[in-house]
Protein backbone atom coordinates (compact mmCIF):
# COMPACT_ATOMS: atom_id res chain seq x y z
CA UNK A 1 0.00 0.00 0.00
CA UNK A 2 1.34 3.42 -0.97
CA UNK A 3 2.00 5.87 1.87
CA UNK A 4 -0.62 8.61 2.23
CA UNK A 5 0.41 12.08 1.14
CA UNK A 6 0.61 14.73 3.80
CA UNK A 7 -1.03 18.13 3.44
CA UNK A 8 -0.33 21.06 5.70
CA UNK A 9 -3.09 23.64 6.01
CA UNK A 10 -2.10 27.09 7.23
CA UNK A 11 -4.74 29.63 8.22
CA UNK A 12 -5.10 31.92 11.22
CA UNK A 13 -8.80 31.06 11.56
CA UNK A 14 -9.29 27.74 13.45
CA UNK A 15 -12.84 27.38 12.08
CA UNK A 16 -11.60 27.51 8.49
CA UNK A 17 -8.94 24.95 9.37
CA UNK A 18 -11.52 22.57 10.80
CA UNK A 19 -13.81 22.96 7.82
CA UNK A 20 -11.07 22.37 5.22
CA UNK A 21 -9.53 19.54 7.20
CA UNK A 22 -12.81 17.64 6.89
CA UNK A 23 -13.18 18.47 3.20
CA UNK A 24 -9.61 17.52 2.28
CA UNK A 25 -9.82 14.25 4.15
CA UNK A 26 -12.42 13.17 1.60
CA UNK A 27 -10.05 13.50 -1.37
CA UNK A 28 -9.74 10.23 -3.33
CA UNK A 29 -6.12 9.78 -2.26
CA UNK A 30 -7.13 10.14 1.43
CA UNK A 31 -4.26 12.42 2.42
CA UNK A 32 -3.14 13.02 5.98
CA UNK A 33 -4.12 16.60 6.82
CA UNK A 34 -2.19 18.64 9.39
CA UNK A 35 -2.98 22.18 10.41
CA UNK A 36 -1.13 25.25 11.65
CA UNK A 37 -2.49 28.65 12.71
CA UNK A 38 0.77 30.59 12.35
CA UNK A 39 3.55 30.78 9.80
CA UNK A 40 6.15 29.93 12.41
CA UNK A 41 4.30 26.78 13.39
CA UNK A 42 3.91 25.76 9.74
CA UNK A 43 7.62 26.21 9.08
CA UNK A 44 8.47 24.14 12.13
CA UNK A 45 6.20 21.34 10.91
CA UNK A 46 7.69 21.48 7.41
CA UNK A 47 11.18 21.23 8.88
CA UNK A 48 10.19 18.31 11.06
CA UNK A 49 8.56 16.03 8.53
CA UNK A 50 8.04 15.74 4.78
CA UNK A 51 4.83 17.22 3.37
CA UNK A 52 3.61 16.96 -0.16
CA UNK A 53 1.43 20.03 -0.20
CA UNK A 54 1.15 23.30 1.69
CA UNK A 55 -2.13 25.19 1.47
CA UNK A 56 -1.64 28.66 2.75
CA UNK A 57 -3.84 31.65 3.50
CA UNK A 58 -2.44 35.07 2.62
CA UNK A 59 -3.68 37.47 5.26
CA UNK A 60 -2.33 36.44 8.64
CA UNK A 61 -0.93 38.39 11.59
CA UNK A 62 2.84 38.70 12.14
CA UNK A 63 4.03 36.57 9.21
CA UNK A 64 1.76 36.77 6.16
CA UNK A 65 1.29 34.07 3.56
CA UNK A 66 3.71 35.54 1.02
CA UNK A 67 6.46 35.66 3.62
CA UNK A 68 5.81 32.05 4.56
CA UNK A 69 5.81 30.97 0.91
CA UNK A 70 9.07 32.73 0.18
CA UNK A 71 10.75 30.93 3.09
CA UNK A 72 9.20 27.60 2.14
CA UNK A 73 10.41 28.00 -1.45
CA UNK A 74 13.98 28.37 -0.21
CA UNK A 75 13.96 25.80 2.58
CA UNK A 76 11.79 23.02 1.13
CA UNK A 77 11.54 23.58 -2.64
CA UNK A 78 10.05 20.14 -3.25
CA UNK A 79 6.81 21.01 -1.41
CA UNK A 80 3.91 21.91 -3.71
CA UNK A 81 2.29 25.16 -2.64
CA UNK A 82 -1.26 26.42 -2.97
CA UNK A 83 -2.58 29.82 -1.96
CA UNK A 84 -6.15 29.74 -0.73
CA UNK A 85 -7.43 33.21 0.01
CA UNK A 86 -10.55 35.31 0.23
CA UNK A 87 -8.78 38.35 -1.26
CA UNK A 88 -9.45 38.73 -5.00
CA UNK A 89 -6.38 40.85 -5.63
CA UNK A 90 -4.44 40.58 -8.90
CA UNK A 91 -1.29 41.93 -7.33
CA UNK A 92 -1.30 39.18 -4.69
CA UNK A 93 -1.97 36.63 -7.39
CA UNK A 94 0.98 37.68 -9.52
CA UNK A 95 3.27 37.98 -6.51
CA UNK A 96 2.28 34.49 -5.39
CA UNK A 97 2.95 33.02 -8.83
CA UNK A 98 6.25 34.89 -8.96
CA UNK A 99 7.17 33.02 -5.79
CA UNK A 100 6.54 29.79 -7.64
CA UNK A 101 3.24 28.65 -6.13
CA UNK A 102 1.47 25.89 -8.00
CA UNK A 103 -2.03 27.22 -7.56
CA UNK A 104 -3.72 30.45 -6.50
CA UNK A 105 -7.37 29.89 -5.60
CA UNK A 106 -10.05 32.13 -4.16
CA UNK A 107 -11.89 30.47 -1.30
CA UNK A 108 -14.66 28.54 -3.03
CA UNK A 109 -18.16 29.91 -2.61
CA UNK A 110 -20.06 27.39 -4.70
CA UNK A 111 -20.20 23.62 -4.68
CA UNK A 112 -18.96 23.52 -8.28
CA UNK A 113 -15.99 25.75 -7.47
CA UNK A 114 -15.15 23.61 -4.47
CA UNK A 115 -15.24 20.51 -6.62
CA UNK A 116 -12.82 22.05 -9.14
CA UNK A 117 -10.52 23.09 -6.33
CA UNK A 118 -10.46 19.54 -4.95
CA UNK A 119 -9.69 18.12 -8.40
CA UNK A 120 -6.75 20.49 -8.75
CA UNK A 121 -5.44 19.42 -5.36
CA UNK A 122 -5.79 15.76 -6.26
CA UNK A 123 -3.85 16.42 -9.46
CA UNK A 124 -1.08 18.16 -7.53
CA UNK A 125 -0.90 15.29 -5.05
CA UNK A 126 -0.72 12.81 -7.86
CA UNK A 127 2.28 14.27 -9.59
CA UNK A 128 5.41 12.18 -9.72
CA UNK A 129 7.19 12.58 -6.42
CA UNK A 130 10.61 12.01 -7.97
CA UNK A 131 10.75 15.26 -9.89
CA UNK A 132 9.21 17.38 -12.56
CA UNK A 133 9.02 21.01 -13.50
CA UNK A 134 5.90 22.99 -12.81
CA UNK A 135 3.80 23.92 -15.77
CA UNK A 136 4.75 20.77 -17.68
CA UNK A 137 3.69 17.78 -15.65
CA UNK A 138 6.00 14.79 -15.44
CA UNK A 139 8.61 16.37 -17.67
CA UNK A 140 12.20 16.75 -16.67
CA UNK A 141 14.15 19.89 -17.42
CA UNK A 142 15.93 17.95 -20.16
CA UNK A 143 12.57 17.20 -21.79
CA UNK A 144 11.59 20.85 -21.62
CA UNK A 145 14.84 22.00 -23.22
CA UNK A 146 14.55 19.28 -25.84
CA UNK A 147 11.04 20.49 -26.72
CA UNK A 148 12.29 24.06 -27.01
CA UNK A 149 15.13 22.93 -29.27
CA UNK A 150 12.89 20.83 -31.49
CA UNK A 151 10.46 23.69 -31.93
CA UNK A 152 13.45 25.92 -32.81
CA UNK A 153 12.49 28.44 -30.17
CA UNK A 154 14.31 31.62 -29.42
CA UNK A 155 13.92 32.32 -25.74
CA UNK A 156 15.64 32.70 -22.41
CA UNK A 157 14.61 30.00 -19.98
CA UNK A 158 14.73 31.13 -16.39
CA UNK A 159 14.83 28.15 -14.07
CA UNK A 160 14.38 28.37 -10.35
CA UNK A 161 14.99 25.72 -7.78
CA UNK A 162 14.52 27.19 -4.32
CA UNK A 163 17.09 29.91 -3.94
CA UNK A 164 18.98 28.75 -7.04
CA UNK A 165 18.37 30.57 -10.29
CA UNK A 166 19.71 29.57 -13.69
CA UNK A 167 19.23 30.96 -17.16
CA UNK A 168 19.59 29.26 -20.52
CA UNK A 169 19.73 31.32 -23.71
CA UNK A 170 18.37 29.73 -26.87
CA UNK A 171 18.32 31.10 -30.40
CA UNK A 172 16.34 29.24 -33.04
CA UNK A 173 16.61 25.99 -31.15
CA UNK A 174 20.35 26.28 -30.47
CA UNK A 175 21.79 26.67 -27.00
CA UNK A 176 24.10 29.65 -26.99
CA UNK A 177 24.69 30.46 -23.34
CA UNK A 178 23.87 29.40 -19.79
CA UNK A 179 24.70 30.79 -16.40
CA UNK A 180 24.02 30.02 -12.79
CA UNK A 181 25.68 30.71 -9.49
CA UNK A 182 29.02 31.87 -10.89
CA UNK A 183 29.22 29.23 -13.63
CA UNK A 184 28.77 30.00 -17.32
CA UNK A 185 28.59 28.04 -20.55
CA UNK A 186 28.51 24.26 -20.59
CA UNK A 187 29.41 24.02 -16.90
CA UNK A 188 26.39 26.11 -15.98
CA UNK A 189 24.16 24.15 -18.32
CA UNK A 190 25.29 20.91 -16.74
CA UNK A 191 24.68 22.23 -13.24
CA UNK A 192 21.17 23.43 -14.10
CA UNK A 193 20.27 20.12 -15.70
CA UNK A 194 21.09 18.32 -12.47
CA UNK A 195 18.14 20.03 -10.76
CA UNK A 196 15.37 17.49 -10.55
CA UNK A 197 12.52 19.86 -9.80
CA UNK A 198 11.71 23.54 -9.76
CA UNK A 199 9.94 26.13 -11.81
CA UNK A 200 10.71 27.67 -15.14
CA UNK A 201 9.53 30.60 -17.18
CA UNK A 202 10.18 31.82 -20.70
CA UNK A 203 11.68 35.29 -20.93
CA UNK A 204 11.94 37.32 -24.15
CA UNK A 205 14.71 36.12 -26.49
CA UNK A 206 18.11 37.79 -26.56
CA UNK A 207 19.54 36.74 -29.93
CA UNK A 208 22.53 39.07 -29.64
CA UNK A 209 23.73 37.64 -26.33
CA UNK A 210 27.36 36.51 -26.20
CA UNK A 211 27.75 32.87 -27.25
CA UNK A 212 29.59 30.58 -24.84
CA UNK A 213 28.15 27.23 -25.93
CA UNK A 214 29.16 26.04 -29.38
CA UNK A 215 28.18 22.39 -29.33
CA UNK A 216 24.92 21.48 -31.07
CA UNK A 217 22.05 21.24 -28.57
CA UNK A 218 21.33 17.58 -29.20
CA UNK A 219 24.97 16.58 -28.70
CA UNK A 220 25.10 18.45 -25.42
CA UNK A 221 21.80 17.00 -24.20
CA UNK A 222 22.84 13.47 -25.07
CA UNK A 223 26.17 13.88 -23.31
CA UNK A 224 24.40 15.22 -20.24
CA UNK A 225 21.80 12.45 -20.33
CA UNK A 226 24.53 9.84 -20.55
CA UNK A 227 26.51 11.38 -17.69
CA UNK A 228 23.41 11.69 -15.52
CA UNK A 229 22.28 8.15 -16.25
CA UNK A 230 25.68 6.77 -15.41
CA UNK A 231 25.82 8.74 -12.20
CA UNK A 232 22.31 7.80 -11.13
CA UNK A 233 22.37 4.13 -12.16
CA UNK A 234 25.88 2.85 -12.74
CA UNK A 235 25.53 -0.30 -14.80
CA UNK A 236 21.73 -0.25 -14.67
CA UNK A 237 19.93 -1.69 -17.67
CA UNK A 238 17.36 1.10 -17.84
CA UNK A 239 19.94 3.86 -18.16
CA UNK A 240 20.98 2.76 -21.63
CA UNK A 241 17.38 2.42 -22.74
CA UNK A 242 16.60 5.97 -21.73
CA UNK A 243 19.63 7.23 -23.64
CA UNK A 244 18.72 5.19 -26.71
CA UNK A 245 15.21 6.57 -26.56
CA UNK A 246 16.54 10.11 -26.51
CA UNK A 247 18.85 9.38 -29.43
CA UNK A 248 15.97 7.95 -31.44
CA UNK A 249 13.81 10.99 -30.72
CA UNK A 250 16.63 13.28 -31.83
CA UNK A 251 17.29 11.35 -34.97
CA UNK A 252 13.67 11.22 -36.03
CA UNK A 253 13.21 14.89 -35.25
CA UNK A 254 16.35 15.76 -37.24
CA UNK A 255 14.87 13.92 -40.23
CA UNK A 256 11.51 15.64 -39.88
CA UNK A 257 13.08 19.05 -39.43
CA UNK A 258 15.11 18.72 -42.62
CA UNK A 259 12.17 17.27 -44.54
CA UNK A 260 13.57 13.77 -45.15
CA UNK A 261 11.21 10.79 -45.08
CA UNK A 262 13.42 8.01 -43.82
CA UNK A 263 17.02 6.93 -43.43
CA UNK A 264 18.86 3.62 -43.40
CA UNK A 265 22.35 3.29 -42.04
CA UNK A 266 24.55 0.33 -42.97
CA UNK A 267 27.83 -0.28 -41.16
CA UNK A 268 30.71 -2.10 -42.85
CA UNK A 269 30.03 -5.01 -40.54
CA UNK A 270 26.98 -5.36 -38.39
CA UNK A 271 23.26 -4.89 -38.48
CA UNK A 272 21.68 -2.09 -40.54
CA UNK A 273 19.41 0.39 -38.79
CA UNK A 274 16.42 2.17 -40.22
CA UNK A 275 14.50 5.22 -38.97
CA UNK A 276 11.11 5.97 -40.47
CA UNK A 277 11.09 2.82 -42.63
CA UNK A 278 10.13 -0.79 -42.13
CA UNK A 279 12.20 -1.96 -45.10
CA UNK A 280 15.68 -1.35 -43.68
CA UNK A 281 16.90 -4.88 -44.44
CA UNK A 282 15.85 -4.79 -48.10
CA UNK A 283 17.28 -1.32 -48.61
CA UNK A 284 20.50 -2.32 -46.87
CA UNK A 285 20.92 -5.26 -49.22
CA UNK A 286 20.63 -2.98 -52.24
CA UNK A 287 22.96 -0.43 -50.67
CA UNK A 288 25.65 -3.09 -50.29
CA UNK A 289 25.11 -4.26 -53.86
CA UNK A 290 25.26 -0.70 -55.18
CA UNK A 291 28.43 -0.05 -53.15
CA UNK A 292 30.14 -3.11 -54.63
CA UNK A 293 29.02 -2.24 -58.13
CA UNK A 294 30.34 1.30 -57.85
CA UNK A 295 33.62 0.01 -56.50
CA UNK A 296 33.99 -2.21 -59.56
CA UNK A 297 33.13 0.63 -61.92
CA UNK A 298 35.46 3.02 -60.15
CA UNK A 299 38.38 0.60 -60.49
CA UNK A 300 37.68 -0.27 -64.13
CA UNK A 301 37.15 3.29 -65.29
CA UNK A 302 39.70 4.89 -62.92
CA UNK A 303 37.02 7.38 -62.01
CA UNK A 304 37.99 7.89 -58.37
CA UNK A 305 35.98 7.06 -55.26
CA UNK A 306 32.21 7.27 -55.16
CA UNK A 307 30.96 10.52 -53.70
CA UNK A 308 27.26 9.69 -53.67
CA UNK A 309 24.40 8.27 -55.70
CA UNK A 310 21.25 10.21 -56.47
CA UNK A 311 18.25 8.21 -57.53
CA UNK A 312 14.65 8.99 -58.25
CA UNK A 313 11.46 7.08 -58.73
CA UNK A 314 7.83 8.13 -58.79
CA UNK A 315 7.38 8.26 -55.03
CA UNK A 316 10.66 9.61 -53.80
CA UNK A 317 14.18 10.79 -54.39
CA UNK A 318 17.07 8.94 -52.81
CA UNK A 319 20.60 9.75 -51.79
CA UNK A 320 23.09 7.02 -51.07
CA UNK A 321 25.99 8.49 -49.19
CA UNK A 322 29.15 6.68 -48.06
CA UNK A 323 30.25 8.33 -44.84
CA UNK A 324 33.27 7.22 -42.84
CA UNK A 325 32.70 3.54 -42.09
CA UNK A 326 29.00 3.55 -42.89
CA UNK A 327 26.75 4.01 -45.84
CA UNK A 328 23.50 5.95 -45.56
CA UNK A 329 20.43 5.93 -47.72
CA UNK A 330 18.07 8.89 -47.31
CA UNK A 331 14.63 9.25 -48.83
CA UNK A 332 13.27 12.68 -49.78
CA UNK A 333 9.96 13.82 -51.25
CA UNK A 334 9.82 13.54 -55.07
CA UNK A 335 9.71 17.30 -55.62
CA UNK A 336 12.77 18.05 -53.48
CA UNK A 337 15.54 20.07 -55.15
CA UNK A 338 18.49 17.84 -56.03
CA UNK A 339 21.23 20.24 -54.94
CA UNK A 340 19.56 21.00 -51.63
CA UNK A 341 18.94 17.32 -51.04
CA UNK A 342 22.63 16.40 -51.25
CA UNK A 343 23.70 19.15 -48.88
CA UNK A 344 20.93 18.39 -46.40
CA UNK A 345 21.73 14.69 -46.53
CA UNK A 346 25.34 15.45 -45.67
CA UNK A 347 24.24 17.60 -42.76
CA UNK A 348 21.97 14.92 -41.34
CA UNK A 349 24.57 12.22 -41.76
CA UNK A 350 27.29 14.36 -40.19
CA UNK A 351 25.22 14.77 -37.04
CA UNK A 352 23.89 11.24 -37.00
CA UNK A 353 26.49 9.51 -34.89
CA UNK A 354 27.74 12.50 -32.96
CA UNK B 1 71.15 12.69 -81.78
CA UNK B 2 69.62 9.37 -81.08
CA UNK B 3 71.24 9.21 -77.62
CA UNK B 4 68.79 11.91 -76.36
CA UNK B 5 66.05 9.36 -76.67
CA UNK B 6 67.67 7.62 -73.67
CA UNK B 7 66.26 10.41 -71.49
CA UNK B 8 62.80 10.45 -72.93
CA UNK B 9 60.10 8.63 -70.97
CA UNK B 10 58.01 5.97 -72.51
CA UNK B 11 54.54 7.56 -72.20
CA UNK B 12 52.49 5.87 -69.52
CA UNK B 13 49.12 4.81 -70.83
CA UNK B 14 46.60 7.06 -69.11
CA UNK B 15 43.08 5.87 -69.63
CA UNK B 16 40.80 8.64 -70.71
CA UNK B 17 37.42 8.98 -69.10
CA UNK B 18 34.49 8.31 -71.39
CA UNK B 19 32.49 11.32 -72.45
CA UNK B 20 29.20 11.25 -74.31
CA UNK B 21 26.08 9.14 -74.23
CA UNK B 22 24.98 5.68 -75.25
CA UNK B 23 21.77 3.79 -75.61
CA UNK B 24 21.83 0.19 -74.43
CA UNK B 25 19.34 -2.61 -74.87
CA UNK B 26 18.07 -4.92 -72.12
CA UNK B 27 21.09 -7.25 -72.61
CA UNK B 28 23.64 -4.53 -72.19
CA UNK B 29 24.50 -4.21 -75.86
CA UNK B 30 25.39 -0.70 -76.96
CA UNK B 31 22.85 0.24 -79.60
CA UNK B 32 24.09 3.74 -80.32
CA UNK B 33 26.77 5.95 -78.81
CA UNK B 34 28.39 9.33 -79.11
CA UNK B 35 31.41 8.27 -77.05
CA UNK B 36 34.68 8.47 -79.00
CA UNK B 37 35.40 5.34 -81.00
CA UNK B 38 38.88 5.41 -79.44
CA UNK B 39 37.34 4.43 -76.14
CA UNK B 40 37.46 0.66 -75.57
CA UNK B 41 34.06 -0.81 -76.56
CA UNK B 42 34.38 -3.56 -73.96
CA UNK B 43 34.53 -0.94 -71.22
CA UNK B 44 31.39 0.71 -72.57
CA UNK B 45 29.71 -2.68 -72.51
CA UNK B 46 30.82 -3.20 -68.90
CA UNK B 47 29.34 0.15 -67.94
CA UNK B 48 26.09 -0.80 -69.67
CA UNK B 49 25.89 -4.13 -67.85
CA UNK B 50 26.57 -2.58 -64.46
CA UNK B 51 24.00 0.16 -65.04
CA UNK B 52 21.30 -2.37 -65.92
CA UNK B 53 22.27 -4.46 -62.89
CA UNK B 54 21.86 -1.48 -60.61
CA UNK B 55 18.34 -0.87 -61.94
CA UNK B 56 17.48 -4.55 -61.57
CA UNK B 57 18.81 -4.92 -58.02
CA UNK B 58 17.03 -1.75 -56.95
CA UNK B 59 13.76 -3.08 -58.33
CA UNK B 60 14.24 -6.32 -56.37
CA UNK B 61 14.71 -4.24 -53.22
CA UNK B 62 11.37 -2.47 -53.87
CA UNK B 63 13.14 0.66 -55.05
CA UNK B 64 11.98 1.00 -58.66
CA UNK B 65 14.44 3.64 -59.82
CA UNK B 66 13.60 5.51 -63.00
CA UNK B 67 16.89 7.37 -63.05
CA UNK B 68 20.12 7.57 -61.10
CA UNK B 69 23.34 9.53 -61.01
CA UNK B 70 26.58 7.93 -59.86
CA UNK B 71 28.88 10.68 -58.67
CA UNK B 72 32.50 9.55 -58.70
CA UNK B 73 35.35 11.90 -57.93
CA UNK B 74 36.07 12.46 -61.62
CA UNK B 75 33.10 11.09 -63.50
CA UNK B 76 29.34 11.30 -63.34
CA UNK B 77 27.25 8.51 -64.81
CA UNK B 78 23.59 9.35 -65.37
CA UNK B 79 21.30 6.54 -66.39
CA UNK B 80 17.62 6.67 -67.30
CA UNK B 81 15.66 3.48 -67.69
CA UNK B 82 14.10 2.99 -71.13
CA UNK B 83 11.95 -0.05 -71.95
CA UNK B 84 14.19 -2.51 -70.14
CA UNK B 85 17.32 -0.89 -71.54
CA UNK B 86 18.73 2.50 -70.65
CA UNK B 87 20.17 5.70 -71.96
CA UNK B 88 23.46 6.50 -70.24
CA UNK B 89 25.26 9.83 -70.07
CA UNK B 90 28.94 9.86 -69.19
CA UNK B 91 30.30 13.21 -68.03
CA UNK B 92 33.87 13.59 -66.84
CA UNK B 93 34.11 16.18 -64.11
CA UNK B 94 36.26 19.18 -64.81
CA UNK B 95 37.47 21.43 -62.02
CA UNK B 96 34.53 23.72 -62.49
CA UNK B 97 32.00 20.89 -62.19
CA UNK B 98 33.66 18.88 -59.41
CA UNK B 99 31.53 18.87 -56.31
CA UNK B 100 33.21 19.42 -52.99
CA UNK B 101 34.39 16.25 -51.24
CA UNK B 102 32.68 15.03 -48.04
Amino acid sequence: MEPRHKILLLDDDPDVLELYKDILAQLPSHPEVHTATTGARALALLDAEPFRLLICDLKMPRMDGLQVLSIVRRRVPEVRTVVLTGVPDEEFRSRAYALGVDLFWLKPETQQNMQMFLECLESLLGRDATGGFRGVQSKSLMDIIQMECLSQSSTVLRITRGALVGKIWMVEGELIHAETEGAVGEAAFQRILEWRSGTFENLPPEPDHERTINKPAHVLLLEMAQAMDETANPGAAGAGEELDHRKTVWKLSALTREGAEWIVSVPEKGVPEGWGTQAAEESAKWMRQAGELCKRLSERLEAGPLSHIEGCCLERRLILLPWEKKTFLLSWPPNWEAHRMVEQSKQIVASWDS
Amino acid sequence: MGFLNLFSKTGAAVQRLPSGSMTVDRDGNVVATTVSSAYPPELLHEIAVEVLRLFREARTAQIPLAEFNLHFASLRITAREMRGGAIVFLSPKTESTTSSPN
